[in-house]
């Protein structure tokens, strides 16, 4: 599944990156810990956060990220909107909090045997 | 090979610049994606430790056929006690720093990790000098 499939399938919108919206999906990981997803977070997943400050978007680039979802209708800072235009790693907002969008998130990777 | 960057203290919005020029060269010199994950996931936490804890430092990348050595060096309050540092879980962050998703007390485990081979050295009051080796073919 493509990160643009992910949009409208869970009714996401798009913040920033939109050049990356083709980017393929491969799992998915959620927390706001940022040495946890340093540690764990695979090459393709999807990160799930409620962090919105820039240091998201080195973590992204760094793991090789395909995009991170905000929960509760959170936007990125205005450093970090630019950062992942700059990378083309899409920042994505969902208006559901983290338990409810993870789920989602799971049952529509799960569908497609990504996970 | 060699290179070196500086890191300023406090300045959270730099962290990873470093971890990023790296990632890039280890990449050009077609080194294996899983070495790189490695590399870039232990450097980007001594990175964030000189940020978080820390006034300033350095970062120095040596780079041999058959393993990348990464030094980072910095002056600040230095570690008083390594292995309970070391511990998963034990952070001297502020509160502030950990609403920012740091703090998690995993940087240091992550670079254990994440290297072949981590050494500290910690001088209280003076700064602390972290050697991170890691082979090419383990
Ligand atoms: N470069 C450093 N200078 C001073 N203290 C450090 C440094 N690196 C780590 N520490 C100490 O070790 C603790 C654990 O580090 P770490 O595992 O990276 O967790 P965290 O950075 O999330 O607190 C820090 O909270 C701090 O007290
Ligand atoms: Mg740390």
């Amino acid at each position: 599944m493509t990160v643009q499939e992910l949009t409208e399938r869970l009714g996401l919108s798009v913040c920033s990156g939109s050049e990356g919206l083709g980017r393929e999906i491969k799992g998915g990981y959620t927390s706001d810990l940022l040495s946890d997803v340093m540690g764990h977070a695979k090459e393709g997943d999807v990160w799930v956060t409620l962090q919105t400050h820039k240091n998201i978007m080195a973590i992204a680039s760094l793991k090789d990220l395909a995009a991170i979802v905000l929960v509760k209708g959170r936007v990125p800072e205005e450093d970090t909107a630019a950062e992942s235009e700059e990378e083309g790693i899409p920042i994505l907002s969902a208006k559901e909090e983290t338990f409810e969008i993870t789920g989602r998130l799971y049952e529509a990777l799960k569908a497609e045997q990504t996970v | 090979m060699e290179f070196s960057y500086h890191i300023e203290g406090g300045d959270f919005s730099k962290a990873g610049l470093a971890s990023s020029e790296v990632k890039k060269i280890l990449k050009q010199l077609n080194v294996s994606a899983s070495v790189i994950k490695r590399v870039v996931v232990a450097l980007y936490e001594a990175e964030v430790n000189v940020v978080a804890h820390a006034y300033e430092g350095d970062v120095r990348v040596d780079i041999a056929p058959e393993r990348v050595v990464v030094v980072v060096e910095d002056r600040g309050p230095g570690i008083p006690d390594i292995p309970l540092a070391m511990q998963e879980g034990y952070s001297t962050a502020s509160a502030a720093v950990r609403e920012m998703g740091f703090g998690a007390g995993m940087g240091l485990p992550n670079m254990r990790k994440n290297s072949d081979e981590l050494n500290i050295e910690s001088e209280v009051g003076k700064g602390t000098k972290v050697t991170m080796l890691t082979r090419f073919n383990p």
